[in-house]
C-alpha cells in the first residue's frame, strides 16, 4: 500500500509543473494567510516579551495598596522613608538598601512622522537608578543632574517620537525640559519612557509624591519575595501592597496582548477560509484534468485508497511550500521590527519589536497544513469515488 | 474444458436522468482460453460495456461474469482492483499513458503493484519492452512517441504482470493503417507465441480479421459469432 501511494504521490507531484499556475493559488494563497497570522502574532509575542522581560525576580514593587497601576499609585514620603529601611532588601557597599522611589506621569508628545500624539511615560528617578536597574546604561550624551530638568530619553522613545534628539526640549507639565543623555534598558518597556530627576519634577508638579518604590531584594527565591511581603504586612504604618516587578509588567500586557492574538487569529481565520476554498478550488481543477490518469490507475490495479492519501499529499505539500515562504517572509519583514502602540491598561505608549518565535512557525505551519488537508480532502474523495469505466471513455 | 470466461444472463442498464437505458440483453457467452477475439458491432451495441464488464471495470446489473473460475460480482471494489492487477491487462485507444512518466516507469506501472523489488521490476520492464521491440526506447517521455510506438508501450505495460487476460479497447483506433497492422501482428504474436488471451473491440474489419474469433453485437444482444481458422 505504502509503495501505492508514493508511486502515485509522485507522479502527481511531477505533474505540478503542468499546472503551475493553479498550484501557485494554493501556495500564494496559504503563504499570505500564514504570514499574516504569523506576522500579527509575532506582534502579540512581541509586546508580551517586552513587557515581560522588565525587572528581574529578585526585584520587587511596593505601591498604595488597591492600586494595580503605577499611574494610579500614591505614596508619600513617610512609606518611602518605612519601605527602604524594611529587612530583606540588598544593601550595597556603602551599606545603604539598594531601593528607589519613583513618581511616575503621563505626557503628551509627537509621533515621528505622524500629527497624533502619544501619551509617553515621564519617570521621575534619581541618578543612581541604575544601582536597582543594572540593565539600564547611557548610551549617548549624559544622566541627567539631580535637580535640573534635563532628560534621558530611552532608545524605544528616541526611535518612536518626534523631537527627541539630545539638545532638544520637551515640554513636560509647565516647561521645556532639556535632552541630555539616551539610555537603554535591554529593550524593555523602560526604553519607551523619558527619565527625569524626581525632585525636579516634585517642583514642577508642586507635589512630593511618589508612584512607587522598587527595591532590589537579596535574592530572587520565592521565599525571599515572601518574607519582605510580610514586613510589609506586618507593618502598621503601610498601606501598600508589593508585587514582583516581572509579575506586574506581564500583568500590564494581559489586555493587550490577548486583543492582538485575538486579532490575528480571527484576520487570520478569516483568510484561512478563503484559502480553504482557493485550495479547494485548484485540488477539484488538479483532479479533473487528471481524471484519466486516475482512471487509469485504477484499471490497472490501483486502489482508492492511495488515490486519495495523493491527493491529500500534494495539497498539503503545495500548502507547506506557501507556509515556508510565508514564515520566511513575515520573519525577514517583521522579526525585530519596532513599532509603538497605546498600551490601554496603563494608557502609555509602549514601543516594541515583533518577535516571530519558532513556536509560532510551528503553529503557522501547522494551520497551512490543515487548510491544505481541508481543501484537498473533497477533492481526493471526488478522486477516489471517480467511476473507472465512465472516465476512460470520457477520454 | 471449462471457458476460461463465462457470461450468464448478464444484464446491464445505466441510468440517465431518472432513466434506466439498457444496454445489453441478458447476455450468454463463452470464451475460452488461447482465444483472441474481436468483439464488433455498431456505436452503441454495446461492445465497450461487455468489454469493461469481462475486465472488472464496471459491473453488471444483473446475471454473472466468471472469469478463471472467479466469479467478479461478490467482489468489493477493493478485491476487484486487487483482481484486476493479477488477471488483466488493459490496452486503450489512446494509449493512456502517463504523460510525466519515461516509457518504463509507465510500464513498470503494474509491477508496483506486485511485491518485486526494483531490480526485478526493471528486469520485467526490460523484457515486456523487448517483446513489444521498443527496447530502446525505454527512457523516452509519451511525447516523444509516436503513437505506434506509445500504444506498443501501452501494450508493454499490460503484458508486464503477466496477466491472464489482455482487454483491447479500439486499439488500433488513433493510428494509420500501417502501424496498426503493425500493433495487431504483435498482438497475434501475443495470442500465438505466448498463450494469451485477448478481447479486442474494433469497428475496423481489417483488425478484426487478426482475430481468431469474431464476435457482432447489435443493440446489446449477440448477433453472430465467426470463428477463422489461423
Amino acid at each position: 500500500m505504502l509503495a501505492q501511494i508514493l508511486a502515485i504521490t509522485l507522479i502527481n507531484l511531477r505533474a505540478i509543473p503542468a499546472r503551475l499556475g493553479s498550484s501557485l493559488v494554493i501556495v500564494v494563497g496559504i503563504g499570505g494567510v500564514v504570514g499574516v497570522l504569523i506576522a500579527l502574532l509575532a506582534m502579540a509575542e512581541g509586546f508580551k516579551t517586552t513587557l515581560a522581560s522588565t525587572g528581574r525576580a529578585d526585584r520587587a514593587m511596593v505601591m498604595r495598596a488597591g492600586s494595580n497601576d503605577e499611574l494610579a499609585s500614591v505614596l508619600n514620603i513617610e512609606v518611602w522613608n518605612i519601605v527602604r529601611d524594611l529587612p530583606g532588601i540588598r544593601r550595597d557597599a556603602q551599606d545603604r538598601p539598594i531601593a528607589i522611589a519613583e513618581r511616575y506621569i503621563l505626557s503628551d508628545v509627537r509621533k515621528r512622522g505622524a500629527e497624533s500624539g502619544a501619551n509617553v511615560v515621564v519617570r521621575g528617578t534619581t541618578p543612581d537608578v541604575f544601582r536597582v536597574r543594572p540593565e539600564a546604561r547611557i548610551v549617548a550624551g549624559r544622566m541627567f543632574e539631580r535637580g535640573k530638568r534635563e532628560v534621558v530619553v530611552g532608545r524605544g522613545a528616541l526611535d518612536q517620537y518626534a523631537d527627541m534628539q539630545i539638545g532638544q526640549r520637551v515640554d513636560i507639565r509647565d516647561g521645556a525640559w532639556l535632552i541630555v543623555g539616551v539610555f537603554e534598558s535591554g529593550g524593555d518597556v523602560h526604553e519607551s519612557e523619558l527619565w527625569v530627576d524626581v525632585t525636579a519634577l516634585h517642583q514642577a508638579l508642586r507635589a512630593p509624591l511618589y508612584a512607587a518604590v522598587t527595591v532590589q531584594l537579596a535574592d530572587d527565591r520565592p521565599a525571599t519575595f515572601r518574607a519582605f511581603e510580610q514586613h510589609i504586612a506586618d507593618d502598621p504604618r503601610l498601606n501598600v501592597s508589593v508585587q514582583r516587578v516581572p509579575d506586574y509588567y506581564a500583568s500590564r500586557s494581559v489586555a493587550l496582548e490577548k486583543f492582538i492574538t485575538v486579532l490575528g487569529y480571527s484576520v487570520a481565520g478569516i483568510m484561512a477560509v478563503g484559502a480553504v476554498f482557493g485550495a479547494l478550488n485548484t485540488m477539484y481543477a488538479a483532479v479533473s484534468t487528471r481524471s484519466l490518469e486516475i482512471a487509469t490507475l485504477r484499471a490497472i490495479g490501483f486502489r482508492a485508497t492511495p488515490v486519495v492519501i495523493s491527493v491529500l499529499a500534494e495539497a498539503v505539500l503545495l500548502a507547506f511550500i506557501g507556509a515556508s515562504l510565508g514564515s520566511a517572509m513575515a520573519y525577514v519583514i517583521f522579526n525585530g521590527y519596532t513599532v509603538s502602540t497605546l498600551n490601554f491598561q496603563t494608557f502609555s505608549q509602549v514601543a516594541f519589536a515583533f518577535r516571530v518565535t519558532p513556536q509560532l512557525l510551528v503553529e503557522g505551519v501547522g494551520l497551512a497544513c490543515l487548510i491544505g488537508l481541508l481543501g484537498g480532502l473533497f477533492p481526493a474523495l471526488r478522486a477516489a469515488r471517480l467511476p473507472v469505466a465512465e472516465a476512460l471513455r470520457s477520454a | 474444458m471449462r471457458p476460461l470466461i463465462e457470461l450468464r444472463q448478464v444484464c446491464k442498464h445505466y441510468r440517465r436522468g431518472g432513466q434506466s437505458v439498457p444496454v445489453l440483453h441478458a447476455l450468454d457467452l463463452e470464451i475460452q482460453a488461447g482465444d483472441f477475439l474481436a468483439l464488433m458491432g455498431p456505436s452503441g451495441s454495446g461492445k465497450t460495456t461487455l468489454l469493461n464488464l469481462i475486465g472488472g471495470l464496471d459491473r453488471a446489473s444483473s446475471g454473472s461474469v466468471i472469469v478463471d473460475g472467479q466469479a467478479l460480482e461478490p467482489l468489493s471494489s477493493g478485491q476487484l482492483a486487487n483482481w484486476r492487477a493479477r488477471n488483466v491487462g488493459f490496452v486503450f485507444q489512446f494509449y493512456n499513458l502517463l504523460p510525466v512518466l519515461s516509457a518504463a516507469r509507465n510500464v513498470e506501472l503494474p509491477l508496483l503493484l506486485t511485491g518485486l523489488n526494483s531490480a526485478q521490476r526493471a528486469r520485467h520492464v526490460a523484457a515486456a519492452l523487448a517483446v513489444v521491440g521498443l527496447a530502446d526506447r525505454a527512457r523516452h517521455r509519451p511525447t516523444e512517441l509516436s503513437g505506434g510506438q506509445a500504444q506498443r508501450v501501452a501494450i508493454a505495460r499490460a503484458l508486464v504482470a503477466d496477466p491472464t487476460l489482455l482487454v483491447c479497447d479500439e486499439p488500433t483506433g488513433d493510428l494509420d493503417r500501417k502501424t496498426a497492422d503493425e500493433v495487431l501482428t504483435l498482438l497475434q504474436e501475443l495470442n500465438r507465441e505466448h498463450g494469451k488471451t485477448i478481447i479486442m473491440v474494433t469497428h475496423d474489419p481489417k483488425a478484426a480479421e487478426f482475430a481468431t474469433h469474431r464476435l457482432h453485437l447489435d443493440k446489446g444482444q449477440l448477433v453472430g459469432v465467426e470463428h477463422q481458422g489461423p
